[in-house]
């Protein structure tokens, strides 16, 4: 986490040198607490806890739960060909979507990074399809504008990546207020030094640039995963056609909601979220070589 | 000179192609069905307006008013809810001292990247027992009780930025912490209440799985799972209808955007907000 605070200019905190001492009626924090105390205990812990059990039993929301032990774990991985294909299909969508995604922000990002009165409005108007792809509205227009590749198992998953890549206007953002952190004395140092282009490019925007960048991959990632809604809506809600956009997500719901499997259903949620947690490990693991954070030379 | 002229068109023309699925939608949705599906081309070759009236006799027996209303009641319930929630929760953590808070706020900062997926059947088995499947309640009260503690981070951050000595200037003037929030805090606070407030109205707005779980008669449906009524429908006549109500849909996102586009985008820049 704290490679990621560093990495975006979140608003100046300084630590506070004194907590006040309204510690003389510590009651009082608790009362300002209660209600995400009450949230985070009902909503948040107790539910993470029962799920992580519910995945060991078969649950129907109906009838009592019963223990089975790990039988969906197995069942998952040696039973389901559908539960692969799942797997696959998400796979496929991350390593497209993401790579792309990113490239297309930093792309447009280094274009509108120079000094223009036009940029705040470049800035707001590319950034407007990340507030409206995530709509139910825009993944129909996809469905109808694409529709002959949304019927083709070949191409089908390409146009639900296609809308996740359009909304690349928030990384963006964010690559952009990076860029403009970058001191001005490293270009002028790079000129002087006769570089071109694309060397300035490769040595001195990318690496100060890589804790954005890797903030900003991180990120992705781990949305990429749990993509829901443009799936939903461009298959149909069934992951057609041939099972080719049956999402990770999507499958969890159909099993979890429309069957009301639901400790089936609860083992896939568990295993969602631990391979979310072992790619962002990975990430964090590759960082090391990757990302360069000014000043930490010395380490 | 000449390369200024180069950027703006190389971006106007970026631009363009970007934005033109959301243009030939809002023409799209003056087409006749017949040329929605034969033509990509932006302009319609008919302007109709029977695509709105046809949306306005509503859908499955029920007003587009009934969907306008129900999505309004969830985000605006989502937005109050949860502003003032988090904004309470983040006050404790940021200016307040009390045993927990290092435990507390640690586990705060792990539920945010946490999938819902995770949450979703217990949370559905919970108000299921409450008898609360179907009314707007698991959508509001999870704002309420604050569980986006992405936003409480976000108070947390910027309260935390606001000048020490204005709560010892208050504690002087005999404000106790219940004052100091009312009268210092919250107040200077506006700026990441507004942002709390823009991102709930619009996440809410959009939001799709939550509300397809809970809502399931069509009398409680909002205008993301009226929508999803159209994905069914395979006629052609239905792509007219389709269109109109989806430019319906965004125009609340779209006015929001106008308003606030500065708030916006400042918000993803500073805090890595990220829908």
């Amino acid at each position: 986490m704290q490679t990621i605070e560093r990495s975006v200019a979140a608003p100046r905190t300084r630590a506070p040198q004194r907590v006040h001492r309204y510690g003389e009626r510590p009651g009082i924090a608790y009362l300002f607490l209660s209600p995400w105390v009450v949230g985070a205990l009902l909503l948040t812990l107790g539910p993470m806890l029962a799920s992580l059990y519910l995945s060991f039993t078969d649950y129907d929301l109906f009838t009592t739960p019963s223990w089975v032990g790990w039988e969906n774990y197995r069942t998952l991985f040696t039973d389901d060909p559908r539960f692969i294909t799942a797997i696959w299909v998400t796979l496929r969508y991350v390593f497209i979507s993401t790579p792309l995604k990113l490239a297309a922000a930093l792309a447009v990002a280094i274009l509108l990074n120079r000094a223009s009165r036009a940029q705040g409005f470049y800035r707001s108007a590319f950034y407007a399809p990340s507030l409206l792809g995530a709509s139910v509205a825009v993944a129909l227009v996809w469905r109808v504008i694409f529709r002959d590749w949304v019927a083709s198992p070949d191409y089908a998953l390409l146009v639900v990546a296609a809308l996740a890549v359009w909304q690349f206007g928030a990384p963006m953002v964010i690559f952009l207020a990076g860029l403009k952190q970058i001191p001005q004395e490293l270009y002028d140092a790079s000129a002087v030094d006769g570089a071109g282009w694309w060397r300035t490019f490769r040595s001195v925007t990318l690496p100060m640039l890589s804790p954005v960048i890797f903030f900003n991959l991180v990120l992705e990632t781990i949305h990429a995963f749990q993509a829901f809604t443009g799936a939903f809506v461009i298959s149909g809600g069934r992951g057609g056609p041939v099972d080719s956009t049956l999402f990770y997500t999507l499958y969890l719901y159909e099993r979890g909601f429309s069957q009301f499997r639901m400790g089936y259903a609860s083992a896939m949620a568990w295993i969602l979220v631990l391979a979310i947690a072992l790619v962002t490990a990975v990430l964090f693991r590759t960082s090391r070589m990757w990302v360069f954070y000014a000043g930490d030379e010395a380490r | 000179m000449r390369r200024r002229v180069l950027w703006h068109v190389v971006c106007l023309a970026l631009l363009a192609g970007l934005l033109y699925p959301v243009g030939w939608l809002v023409s799209a949705s003056f087409k006749p069905a017949h040329e929605i599906l034969s033509s990509l081309r932006l302009l319609p070759e008919q302007v109709i307006i029977g695509n709105y009236a046809e949306v306005f006799r509503g859908m499955a027996g029920v007003s587009v008013w009934r969907f306008l209303t129900n999505s309004m009641v969830v985000s605006v319930g989502s937005v109050i809810g949860n502003v003032v929630s988090c904004a309470l929760a983040a006050y404790a953590f940021a200016w307040l001292r009390f045993r927990l808070r290092g435990l507390l706020f640690a586990f705060m900062i792990a539920t945010i990247m946490l999938p819902i997926h995770v949450l979703l059947i217990p949370q559905y088995t919970i108000f299921h027992r409450m008898d609360m499947i179907d009314t707007f309640w698991p959508l509001v009260l999870p704002k309420i009780l604050a569980t986006d503690a992405f936003f409480v981070f976000l108070i947390v951050q910027f309260m935390r930025g606001l000048p020490r000595e204005l709560g010892d200037a208050a504690r002087i003037d005999g404000c106790g912490p219940v004052r100091t929030f009312a009268y210092v805090v919250l107040p200077l606070s506006k700026p990441a209440l507004v942002t709390t407030a823009i991102f709930t109205f619009i996440w809410s707005w959009n939001d799709f799985l939550s509300q397809l779980i809970y809502l399931n008669t069509p009398e409680n449906y909002t205008l993301p799972l009226a929508l999803r009524l159209f994905i069914d429908q395979t006629s052609q006549t239905s792509y007219g209808a389709m269109m109109a109500m989806s430019v319906l849909t965004l125009v609340p996102i779209g006015l929001f955007f106008f308003a606030f586009q500065r708030l916006l985008v400042e918000g993803v820049s500073t805090t890595g907000l990220n829908g």
